[in-house]
């Protein structure tokens, strides 16, 4: 199981709490899922409201582990004032760190990425950035002092899937102790198992499961995947290979012909 | 005296951060605050004043991916 900044969590699936189409159906998902942990946000509050408080109430329940994110923030200083919030608010020092680059891609903004993070983790943060799957950019990430990778499959909420393998095989090879996570652009479980069986130590998702037709059947489809995926991984997979190799033995075969 | 709070005018008589969320009814709930686009401390609000013109922003748990 994967362990973040030395906490070993039950599960390799992490779920988003957004989307769903009610509260109780967002909680089943939960159930069935198994998932360590639930994303959540901050997000304006009127006053005397309680949307935030009985969502706040829900997710208690659930008794996973939280991960507050930045999302919608596009400058360093957005993201920095927002995990203080979530900090203060959630009473939690992990924080998904999200700045977002370019608004119709949500890519992430790679140089204010590494600048925040290496602020948040000056004040004690345990910053868990989204970032693509750029080499260069997760090294300046590790080296800011991130101890976790979470590059994207696909930009978010396409349900795309894994969109380059070769650069998400790239990190897992160079990054061969570092927990790395695929966060976004996961649309079937087929992704999430890919993910897994290339090494990745969990797999962070929300509207795969949140839109489909049945939320909590799809997070149990999700966390059969991922689990299938992890064993294949421990159970070193073959080599592919470009020719033909017959299985049944040709040595006793009849002569027919 | 007027100030924004999540971006819309409110006219107001609190003289601290503190004094305003009881106002407006948060009271004890799970809300972090901003003022001027600086993060506010829950143990710093009663000793926030509040001027006119200022920027407050309250949030609170919500749904995220």
């Amino acid at each position: 199981m994967p362990v973040f900044y030395g906490t070993e969590i039950a599960s390799a699936l992490m779920l988003g709490t957004a989307l769903y189409p009610s509260p109780a159906i967002l909680a089943e998902a939960f159930r069935r899922s198994g998932a360590g942990v639930a994303t959540v946000s901050l997000r304006r509050e009127a006053g005397g409201g309680r949307e935030g408080q009985d969502f706040w109430a829900l997710i208690r329940d659930l008794g996973v582990r939280v991960l507050p994110n930045t999302a919608g923030c596009h400058s360093v200083r957005e993201a920095v004032t927002t995990a203080h919030m979530a900090r203060e608010v959630f009473g939690t020092d992990w924080i998904k760190l999200e700045v977002i680059g370019h608004a119709d891609t949500l890519q992430p903004d790679p140089f204010g990425l590494v600048e925040a993070a290496r602020i948040l983790g000056d004040e004690g943060f345990r910053v868990f950035p989204y970032c693509t799957e750029d080499l260069v950019l997760c090294d300046r990430l590790l080296r800011a002092g991130c101890g976790v990778l979470m590059p994207w499959g696909a930009p978010i909420g396409t349900g795309r899937g894994l969109m380059n393998p070769y650069g998400l095989r790239s990190l897992r090879a160079h990054f061969p102790d570092v927990p790395l996570v695929v966060d976004a652009g996961i649309g079937l479980p087929s992704h999430a198992a890919q993910a897994m069986e290339m090494g990745f130590d969990a797999v962070l998702l929300n509207t795969a499961v949140a839109r489909a037709g049945d939320p909590a059947a799809m997070a149990l489809a999700f966390a059969r995947a991922i689990e299938a995926g992890a064993l294949a991984r421990a159970a070193d997979p073959m080599e592919p290979r470009d020719m033909a190799a017959p299985s049944t033995p040709l040595l006793g075969q009849a002569v027919l012909a | 005296m007027k100030i924004i709070v999540n971006g819309e005018g409110v006219e107001s008589g609190a003289a601290t951060l503190a004094d305003l969320l009881v106002d407006l009814g948060h009271g004890g709930a799970a809300v972090a605050t901003a003022v001027n686009e600086g993060f506010v401390p829950a143990t710093a609000r009663p000793t926030c004043p509040l001027r006119p013109g200022d920027r407050v922003e309250i949030v609170a748990p919500r749904q995220g991916g």
